[in-house]
């Protein structure tokens, strides 16, 4: 009798539990749903081919945001040139290359650094290097160094992981046919792990695009009335133009906000699906 | 031939190299400028006058204490509040939800790590702000509090990844054990897997705070910037300023070089260090564990 009250006891702790943690699931997924339809649905109805092609006017009360969604892609594509080829042959580093000992130790103590540093720290080191000590200004280049640098952790621990993830068989036949190590990683291992590569650099960069406080000191301007003509010149982008049109504009037609905030989130939710179906398609087609 | 590729591989394989040594330049990099730009702060402002209760450049008062007061304060509770939504949300993925559940719902978790801080304050602003103005009744709603919820958003999806990982590396046979022994399914999770699963739990704790104290832009949007000692009880439910926010904030308007501009960059170095910190010590916890079960297991 006692042990089966025991066991009841057990069974309803377990049901409470169970419904607990499924409640707390919900409250969690929830807003994610909510917010990402919330601004959908308010941002919709400012987006019009006027918005998405001209600049602002009117003190950015009125006119589109062109010159922020061309920043946006002017420091994605910067940030791309630098990280992708540095962050991928480090990946290749450290998944073909290095041997486990302390040199190692230190390098992925370094990465682990490097992707805790906080987003604003970035800011500061990038306006003491490349704006003031390689003078390159507040600009697209110092702007897109900055972020390179930080998008670095991410490209590399993917490039690694999706490197280990290719069976350590592929090697041993490449190398008993007579690769080098270089060919093997070359016509085996890379393009195996490529779609792992390809999710991570996306995914690398859609944080890139997304980030302010980096760009604050670095190469983000408040407004411009053209276009920028080299890459030494400052630029708009889209989160740092919400910030500003949500803070330090009074009287900013909500309207304007909504639908800016609608085309960043597309930007770089669009990033995270594209990365999404290649790791998943990659993953479908794996024959190992 | 043979001898012109092995050529052109020793050319690749020393890039390789190189770019492999590359992160520990761009850390010491890293601390160098901010060394550099930063330390003569010591020089122009006592240490006592740096760790004081006030700050206010514009008459020179530049005591950092209610800044770093700032920012612990947001991270504790955006860390008590983030704990039980991200455990318990990783256990629900790693040990009870059926695969194709999980597969809808880490998509959605992805999606909130993907949405930019800068949109999550926008939203506090709009949506947060008012609410829990008119809902507590309080003067404003850009507080300490409505950071923290916005912060407990932004480390949810780092703690539940990297949990729900430490839970699905729990060997299978730790659980049909204690089920063989009678135990039902809640209790294996609660007096097994979690137990086992305790350092990587820990890790990800840690990452999440790593994550809230070094977030910037929805905090600068919505906690009021008011470089206030939260010292009151209710003083999670005002205007408070965090390192971050005044790094963010300031440093747009002030000359290079300048007292102000150098203290600064001392924020800067202090947040560096703590960052150092936590994550050496989350990856030193992890290391740590993956030693002792693989000495278990083998």
């Amino acid at each position: 009798m006692m042990k089966a009250t025991g066991l009841n006891r057990a069974k309803i702790a377990q049901t409470v539990g169970f419904n607990l943690l499924r409640l707390v699931t919900v409250i969690t997924v929830i807003p994610i749903i909510g917010l990402v339809a919330y601004i959908v649905i308010s941002g919709a109805p400012a987006i019009s081919w006027e918005f998405i092609s001209s600049a602002p006017s009117n003190g950015m009360r009125e006119g589109g945001i062109l010159p922020a969604i061309v920043g946006t892609l002017y420091l994605t594509l910067g940030t791309a040139i630098f990280s992708v080829p540095i962050g991928v042959l480090a990946g290749i580093y450290l998944a073909e290359y290095a041997e486990e000992n302390i040199l190692t130790r230190i390098i992925r103590i370094a990465i682990i650094n490097l992707a805790g540093i906080p987003s604003v720290v970035y800011g500061l080191f990038g306006l003491g290097l490349f704006v003031l000590f390689l003078k390159l200004g507040t600009s697209i280049l110092a702007a897109s160094l900055t972020l390179s640098i930080m998008t670095l952790p991410v490209i590399i621990s993917t490039t690694e992981e999706a490197l280990r993830s290719v069976p350590n068989s592929f090697r041993v036949v490449s190398t008993s046919l007579g690769a080098t190590r270089w060919q093997t990683v070359r016509r085996i291992t890379l393009p195996q792990a490529l779609p792992g590569i390809i999710t991570g650099i996306i995914l690398g960069l859609e944080r890139a695009a997304g980030e302010t406080a980096p760009i604050l000191f670095t190469g983000a301007t408040f407004f411009l009335p053209q276009l920028p003509q080299s890459p030494l010149d400052a630029t708009m982008a889209l989160p740092y133009h919400i910030f500003v049109i949500s803070t330090q504009i009074p009287g900013m037609p909500i309207q304007i906000q909504y639908g800016t905030v609608l085309v960043l989130l597309v930007f770089v939710l669009g990033m995270n699906l594209i990365a999404t179906l290649i790791r998943s398609r990659a993953r479908a087609k794996r024959q190992w | 031939m043979r001898k012109q590729e092995k050529k052109g591989d020793l050319v690749i394989n020393s890039v390789i190299r190189i770019t492999g040594y590359s992160s520990i330049l761009f850390v010491v990099l890293i601390l160098f400028f901010l060394l550099r730009e930063g330390l003569p702060a010591l020089s122009s402002t006592p240490l006592s006058a740096i760790f004081s209760t006030r700050w206010y450049p514009i008459e020179g008062y530049y005591g950092i204490l209610p800044l770093i007061l700032g920012s612990l304060l947001i991270t504790i509770a955006s860390t008590l509040i983030a704990l039980p939504f991200g455990i318990g949300t990783a256990v629900f993925l790693s040990e009870i939800a059926p695969p194709w559940l999980r597969d809808i719902l880490k998509p959605i978790i992805e999606i909130l790590a993907g949405i930019p801080s800068v949109v999550l304050g926008f939203i506090g602003i709009l949506v947060f702000a008012p609410f829990f103005r008119n809902f507590l009744d309080i003067p404003t709603g850009l507080t300490a509090f409505t950071g923290a919820i916005l912060l407990a958003l932004i480390s949810i999806p780092t703690i539940v990844s990297v949990a729900e990982d430490a839970l699905n590396t729990v060997p299978n046979s730790y659980r049909q054990a204690s089920l063989a022994l009678g135990a039902t399914q809640w209790q294996t999770i609660w007096d097994v897997t979690l137990p086992a699963a305790k350092t990587g739990v820990l890790t990800a704790v840690m990452l999440g705070i790593g994550r809230s104290l070094g977030e910037t832009m929805a905090v600068m949007m919505v906690t009021g910037n008011a470089p206030v000692m939260p010292l009151q009880l209710n003083s999670l439910f005002r205007p408070v300023r965090t390192m971050t926010a005044t790094i963010a904030s300031e440093m747009g308007e002030v000359a290079s070089g300048s007292q102000h501009y150098q203290v600064l960059f001392f924020i800067g170095i202090t947040l560096f260090l703590l960052s150092l910190v936590i994550n050496i010590t989350a990856s030193l916890v992890s290391t740590k564990a993956r030693q002792r079960s693989e000495r278990l297991l083998s």
